[in-house]
């Protein structure tokens, strides 16, 4: 009796071990953000870019209107790709762009708007990154379409053409 | 007089960083709590990305305004997931990840009985 518990105990136990081993193999380990996560979008007061006035957010956001939150810097190479997009998106004029330069300094963030065209409505700076933390941000470049104060899409990284079309295709 | 005046701006200093080495503390303690989202394996504690230097001074600020651990823990956790947090939560996912080692502990006494009551 003993001796045949043993061998099926093991040979069981091997392969849980096997299956489980098996399974966490292929699949994948890189972390992909929940982005459904939080529909309101949070308020926040920063310095505004261009001069040290305090922007506040409930005076940004107006309720039937769509805005295109983006967070960028002059130092982010994405930034760059991206950049095309959003003067794609601001020449349809029917969205608002808000930018949020993450951890910039200001002369350098000037000089890529000077070179590349400013596609910002209003730019806010965010020079120690809390301000992206209480949008729930990872980094740059990072895009948050937003209509009737909540969130309808997040863009993790920088947008792509395909994007740039279906934001296109909501606003419409 | 000038004697007790001394005495209180010292215990009045002393108190002060008393206060602050406890800041400093839970704030370490946070932040070790917290898996840095982007940088695979680390804690925010650990980690110098860009992402984990922002949310160490998130962390520093929201304590000073006077949030506890937990709110600060729930307010993360709204944010950027469960994901954030070490500690996993009991839900119907984890059922397993929390009671199997209460299983083996019970099944691994359960075998001593048996061979220790055999034995006699």
């Amino acid at each position: 009796m003993k001796s045949k518990l043993l061998p099926l105990i093991l040979v069981l136990t091997f392969l849980i071990i096997f299956v489980i081993f098996f399974k966490s193999l292929k699949s994948s380990n890189i972390y992909t953000p929940n982005t459904t996560l939080e529909k309101k979008i949070p308020s926040f007061d920063l310095k505004s870019f261009e001069n040290n006035s305090i922007i506040i957010s409930e005076k940004i956001f107006k309720d039937n209107e769509y805005y295109f939150m983006n967070i960028w810097a002059s130092w982010c190479i994405p930034c760059k790709e991206e950049h095309k997009f959003l003067m794609e998106l601001k020449k349809g004029g029917k969205i608002k762009l808000i930018g949020l330069n993450y951890k910039d300094n200001f002369k350098n963030a000037s000089n890529f708007l000077k070179d590349l065209g400013n596609p910002y409505n209003i730019i806010v700076s965010d020079n120690d990154g809390t301000g992206s933390i209480e949008w729930g941000a990872y980094g740059v470049p990072e895009s948050f379409l937003v209509y009737q104060n909540k969130i309808i899409k997040r863009f993790i990284g920088p947008i792509s053409n395909e994007d740039l079309l279906e934001i296109q295709k909501i606003i419409k | 007089m000038k004697f007790i005046y001394i005495f209180l701006i010292i215990s009045v200093i002393l108190n002060f960083n008393f206060l602050k080495a406890d800041e400093i503390k839970t704030e370490n303690k946070i932040a070790k709590n917290l898996r840095c989202l982007i940088c695979q394996g680390q804690s925010v504690y650990d980690s110098d990305s860009e992402f984990a230097i922002s949310l160490k001074l998130m962390i520093k600020n929201k304590i000073q305004q006077g949030m506890s651990e937990q709110q600060i823990y729930s307010f993360l956790k709204m944010k950027y997931g469960e994901w954030i947090l070490y500690d996993p939560v009991f839900n119907r996912n984890t059922y397993f990840l929390w009671l199997l080692p209460i299983l083996i502990f019970l099944a691994g006494g359960a075998i001593i009985i048996k061979r220790f009551y055999n034995k006699k």
